[in-house]
């Protein structure tokens, strides 16, 4: 295994940036995730470390390798396949062994490596069937078994999880995460799945229209969103807009004072709050920011309850109040008084 | 209800009337293969095998037969080594007039026979001429002609295979350390089998039997077997020719069921 690191990437096709400037460093034996919505480069960043996009610019390195010219062939890096690409003329066995063969490995040692990437995927007995033959789910443990296989330097995964069903991704999302750990594979996967690059990733790169937009782990993603992308983006948040009229002071476009810590430069911006954060009724006693709003909407979600309520009339945000025993619904038209603290939010300056 | 059943019978007697159509030749020349008489007419006199030996010691017809297999495979074997290439690089690369060029490869198969026929040997006798190399007649003019009505089939069924390929397999062999050519070779070509041998067998059938076009392309001596039961038919209508017929029939038809077992043809073609 080994440490990867991708330098001032870029990928351009006439006009379009695709992948605009990359730079992430991938820490042997570090799982990372590539997160961001449809269309933000992730995937050609993921095919350009593969070696099948060429890249306009930059520079990709694995271990002590310059790999950027490298063909697919001779990178090393075993690439799990969203559609699992398994050879339909092969059998399960024969899928596995088509990388030690083309990596000269005797024919003796061949078989019990096969055997051996056959137990890390916990898949036996399987080995003279084709993979029609098989389920999705070991479909997917054969195409990750054929990636191990040959001991490949770097993991790569392609949204590897996105055509199981709900509850087998569930099982295999902990089960990849503890083969990764457990083999100390340094590994970047793909996904658009918030939820599933929060379980799973050491750290996260939030990607959008090509650039990177953050990277860090979970908590930092969530409580220090580097721009109002990634605010939006991990997590839910309630957006207000307005001004910072002065440090520490932050005015909605409705007229609203609120308190601020992080309004540091005065001018227009955006402030940004967890619904978690926002305290309700008899809670909110004593905070700086408290006011009356009316409710709009609730669902009722089990272990909490999600509350749209209206600051004025064109500010809505968004509560999450936790459920308890005794805990009376708000219905629209109930007064709510709602409050935070002032190092709850985060201005986002406009532009930013 | 009444309509739906009418509409089904309608059916199943147009598509009974059809396969009759089609079937209707081939039971005749079966029946006639079997005649004693020498000059066929109904009700027949009587049964007998001898047509079936005197086609097989028909001198003619065994050198056409040779002719026409040595033919038919090589033709079909060029044939694939050029159709294999140009069906990859109509369906993976957008070539300068692809559909242009794509139509022009499948022409041989709509253009007429004869038309085929005087062209080639037009052009034949043109490069004959200007090259002083004995082209016509010979057997290598007799398989460049045959190869242009194998390559047809050739692109047409190899890239209906490759329309539907998951390139991502290609790539994954590429990931796990194989070159282009090793790819080629171990991941696209058996990927493509059913299309491929489903189109070494429409070409070698059609190369086989091919008439018109071999009738201007035949040299002194050198006469395929379509040629040969043409011309046994000139001089008597004797059943040697559908004793000869018949025997084609089985041998493609066993060729077509022995491939079904293999490839189902209905998937391909």
């Amino acid at each position: 295994m080994a440490r990867l690191s991708i330098s001032h990437l870029k990928k351009t096709y006439g006009d379009l940036s695709v992948v605009d400037d990359v730079d992430i460093a991938v820490e042997d034996g570090e799982f990372l995730v590539l997160l961001g919505p449809s269309g933000c480069g992730k995937t050609t960043t993921l095919r350009m470390i593969a070696g099948f996009v060429p890249p306009s610019g930059g520079r990709i390195t694995i271990g002590e390798s310059d790999v950027t010219h490298l063909p697919p062939w001779k990178r090393h890096c075993g690439l799990v396949f969203q559609s699992y690409a398994l050879f339909p003329h092969m059998t399960v066995a024969q899928n596995v062994a088509f990388g030690l063969e083309m990596h000269k490995v005797p024919a003796a040692e061949r078989g019990p490596r096969v055997a051996e990437a056959m137990r890390l995927v916990q898949l036996g007995g399987f080995d003279e069937r084709y993979p029609r033959q098989l389920s999705g789910g070991q479909q997917q443990r054969v195409a990750l078994a054929r990636a191990l296989a040959m001991q490949p330097q770097v993991l790569l995964l392609d949204e590897p999880l996105s055509n199981l069903d709900a509850k087998l991704r569930l099982e295999v999302r902990v089960e990849i995460r503890e083969l990764q750990r457990n083999l100390g594979l340094t590994t970047i996967m793909v996904t658009h799945d918030q939820e599933e690059a929060l379980t799973m990733a050491d750290r996260l790169v939030v990607m959008e229209k090509g650039k990177v937009r953050q990277i860090g782990t979970q908590r930092e993603l969530y409580e220090k969103p580097a721009d109002r992308f990634v605010a939006g983006f991990i997590g839910r948040s309630a957006f207000l807009d307005g001004q910072v009229t002065a440090p520490g002071r932050f005015r909605t476009a409705g007229g609203r004072e609120i308190a601020c810590a992080d309004a540091k430069t005065a001018g227009p911006g955006t402030l940004a709050l967890r619904p978690e954060r926002i305290a309700v009724g008899g809670e909110a006693q004593g905070l700086p920011n408290r006011f009356e709003t009316q409710v709009v909407h609730a669902s009722y979600l089990g272990a909490q309850l999600d509350v749209q309520v209206a600051l004025d009339e064109q500010e809505r945000m968004l509560l999450q109040i936790p459920n308890r025993p005794g805990l009376t619904e708000p219905r629209p038209g109930d007064t709510m008084t709602i409050g935070w603290a002032a190092d709850a939010g985060l201005v986002y300056p406009l532009g930013a | 209800m009444n309509a739906v059943r009418f509409g089904r019978y309608a059916l199943n007697g147009a598509a009974g009337l059809s396969l009759g159509f089609i079937l209707l030749p081939l039971i005749f020349v079966t029946w006639l293969a079997f005649f004693r008489q020498e000059i066929p007419s109904f009700p027949p006199e009587g049964y007998s095998l001898q047509w079936f030996t005197a086609a097989a010691n028909n001198k003619p017809f065994i050198d056409g037969f040779v002719l026409s297999l040595e033919v038919a495979v090589v033709s079909t074997l060029i044939g694939l080594a050029l159709g294999v290439p140009a069906s990859l690089a109509l369906v993976r690369h957008r070539i300068p007039l692809g559909p242009g060029v794509s139509t022009l490869l499948l022409l041989p198969l709509v253009m007429p026979g004869i038309v085929l026929g005087t062209a080639t040997y037009v052009f034949q006798i043109e490069v004959e001429i200007a090259t002083q190399i004995p082209v016509m007649g010979s057997l290598g003019g007799l398989i460049a002609a045959h190869t242009l009505v194998v390559i047809p089939w050739v692109v047409r069924l190899v890239t209906a295979s490759l329309a539907g390929f998951d390139r991502s397999i290609e790539e994954a062999a590429q990931n796990l350390g194989a070159g282009p050519f090793t790819t080629f070779w171990r991941v696209t070509l058996p990927s493509i089998r059913p299309g491929l041998v489903a189109a070494a067998l429409f070409g070698f059938v059609t190369s086989f039997g091919n008439l018109e076009m071999s009738l201007f392309l035949v040299g002194p001596g050198r006469t395929t077997l379509p040629i040969a039961i043409l011309q046994y038919l000139e001089w008597k209508i004797d059943p040697t020719v559908a004793a000869a017929s018949l025997i084609q029939i089985v041998l493609i038809g066993a060729a077509m069921i022995v491939t079904d077992r293999y490839v189902k043809l209905s998937r391909v073609v």
